[in-house]
């Protein structure tokens, strides 16, 4: 048997080494991706159309299709999040029926994969509403696939809310909804926007249920009601037929952007984050 | 609110007067309403996967549909080649992710220097944050390849590739949810064990994770929620053959893959039957939420 000294060692070791596998993992993916990538990401490819083949190709359409899909997901999502959250915290009984069963809901979705999203939104929004492939029924089923992370986020920054501003503005006589709105709602307005910008990582990152409602045509979007091709999607697509090498560039291309919009989504959580905790304090 | 224009001071029970403060049941019910968009889904979204999926289980019958081994639309609708796959590689994923992510949280709750620890941290939910096709995209380009060359096989779209792939993926939520859950705990734990002469390690390792148990198999759970939902990734690194892998060296598809691959020209019956895949599918997260339930129904100490 080992002493309990070599033991204790042993395990230090691992430890160590768990964490070195784990960023030395986290800086081979996105090195790998930016090495190869970032010396393609040009002006030019980042505004130019997508041509298929030839040199000149581009993903203007996808950010364009990424952009549509995220403001039109989160218009639909955040304001429903948002007063399901004040529901839940303001005006509901804590454990009574109806807050079981709607905590009961939104955890459950929260737990369906996101093809499930895909096929339901799919069969649903693109065919029975018949909205066809199109940005709209990609970001209602996106919406419904957010709501989840909204919900709870907001709730958590509500419930972080002191009770004494709640009291303050009813003793001064304020109504419920006056207070809610110009008390409640901006002191957890940090929390809000975290939620926010977590929902846009998420929609920017999905691709499965969004290449089954919002489809791949690589043209610009002219209207929500037309299909549209995401960043995510694109790269994957690109993946599928990676024969010339120009057709990988594009695809390191695709991918570090991909790479550096979540590395900025990053910066500006944590910069609230740091803000708001510098404030509070 | 302009409570300095009364001239007499009300009694409480007088406050709120028979002008019913219309805007604010307008909201309350408006609030009412957005609470239920939730409820209104889930339904939605259950009833449609069953009332697409159903005709597939009963042409087919259950259970030809979950046991059957050939998967050759529009005649046989066997899944359970995909059924193996999924659960092949999800509990592959969670063999070789899950003693790194603990190492890591405990690691970065108890022995890493702050220092360290700030930057290890955000790094870990950087790797939550990267999209699942550039993690496809990282195995194609290099997981793939490297299988090729070491097992020396003509095509490294394994179910190896997207154990490897996968157990990257789960890494940051198994991290994370372990981390807080070993912090969560009260430091008199800890404190005892010192107490008695143990060593920092000892009562890590020996109090402090058995202590932690539920909230760390909560963290592995929904790291194999994470695994098995997955669809994009693995479809990229898998092979996606529909056939019953024999080794951890065969191409396989998943039953995520197997929704995503085929749902966009699919028709009728076949339809019907990716839509009992995503029933099945589902019965897997039910169980495994159930499970979830039942370690923290057990936590409430």
């Amino acid at each position: 048997m080992l002493t309990r000294k070599t033991q204790d060692k042993f395990l230090l070791a691992a430890t160590w080494a768990a964490a070195t596998v784990t960023i030395l993992f986290l800086l081979w993916v996105v090195w790998h991706v930016l090495s190869n990538g970032l010396s393609f990401v040009t002006w030019e490819f980042i505004t130019s159309s997508y041509t298929r083949i030839g040199e000149a190709s581009g993903i203007w359409p996808m950010i364009v299709s990424t952009v549509y899909m995220v403001v039109l997901t989160l218009s639909i999502a955040t304001p429903i999040g948002i007063m399901t959250a004040i529901y839940l915290t303001e005006y509901a009984k804590p454990g009574s029926k109806i807050v079981q069963v709607i905590r009961f809901c939104i955890e459950s979705l929260a737990g369906i994969p996101s093809i499930v999203y895909g096929l339901f939104g799919m069969t649903f929004f693109v065919t029975t509403l018949g909205l066809g492939f199109s940005i709209l029924a990609g970001s209602l089923t996106l919406s419904i696939l957010i709501l989840p992370v909204i919900i709870r986020t907001t709730e958590e920054a509500l419930m972080a809310v002191p009770m004494s501003y709640r009291e303050g503005g009813y003793a001064l006589g304020s109504s419920k909804i006056y207070t809610i709105w110009r008390l409640i709602l901006p002191s957890a307005m940090p929390g809000i926007i975290t939620a926010i910008i977590l929902s846009i990582g998420r929609v920017i990152g999905e691709s499965a249920p969004v290449f089954l409602t919002a489809g791949m045509v690589t043209k610009i979007p002219e209207s929500v009601l037309d299909s549209g091709r995401t960043l995510t999607v694109h790269l994957y697509k690109l993946t599928q037929e990676l024969f010339s090498q120009n057709e990988w560039d594009q695809a390191y291309a695709t991918a570090t952007v991909l790479i550096v919009l979540v590395l900025f989504l990053n910066l500006i959580t944590k910069l609230i984050a740091t803000r708001y905790a510098k404030k509070s304090y | 609110m302009n409570i300095g224009n009364k001239s007499l001071p009300q009694t409480a029970q007088s406050i709120p007067t028979k002008k019913r403060d219309w805007i604010g049941i307008f909201f309350h019910i408006l609030f009412i309403c957005s609470a239920l968009v939730g409820v209104f889904s889930l339904a939605t979204i259950v009833w449609f996967l069953f009332s697409e999926g159903l005709p597939a289980f009963r042409q087919a019958g259950v259970l030809d549909l979950v046991f059957g081994d050939l998967w050759l639309p529009p005649a046989l609708f066997g899944i359970f080649p995909m059924i193996v796959a999924s659960l092949a590689s999800t509990i592959g994923a969670v063999i070789v992710g899950v003693p790194v992510a603990l190492f890591t949280a405990v690691f970065l709750a108890e022995l890493a220097p702050q220092w360290l620890a700030n930057i290890v941290r955000p790094a870990v939910e950087l790797l939550a944050g990267i999209p699942s096709v550039v993690y496809g995209f990282f195995g194609l380009v290099i997981i793939v390849p490297a299988i090729e060359v070491i097992f020396n096989i003509p095509a490294g779209n394994t179910i190896l590739a997207g154990i490897i792939v996968l157990a990257i993926m789960i890494l940051p939520t198994v991290i994370t949810i372990s981390e807080t859950s070993l912090r969560a705990l009260p430091p008199v734990y800890k404190e005892g064990a010192l107490a008695l002469g143990a060593s920092n390690i000892y009562s890590i390792f020996k109090v402090l994770i058995p202590a932690a148990k539920s909230g760390i198999l909560t963290a592995i759970a929904l790291g194999v929620a994470r695994a098995l939902g997955e669809t994009m990734a693995i479809i990229m690194v898998m092979g996606n053959a529909p056939a019953m892998p024999g080794s951890l060296l065969d191409p396989a598809r998943t039953l995520t893959a197997n929704i995503a691959m085929e749902m966009s020209y699919a028709t009728g019956i076949h339809a019907s039957a990716l839509y009992a895949t995503g029933i099945v599918l589902l019965v897997f997260i039910v169980i495994l939420n159930a499970v979830i339930l039942y370690i923290n129904k057990k936590r409430a100490y």
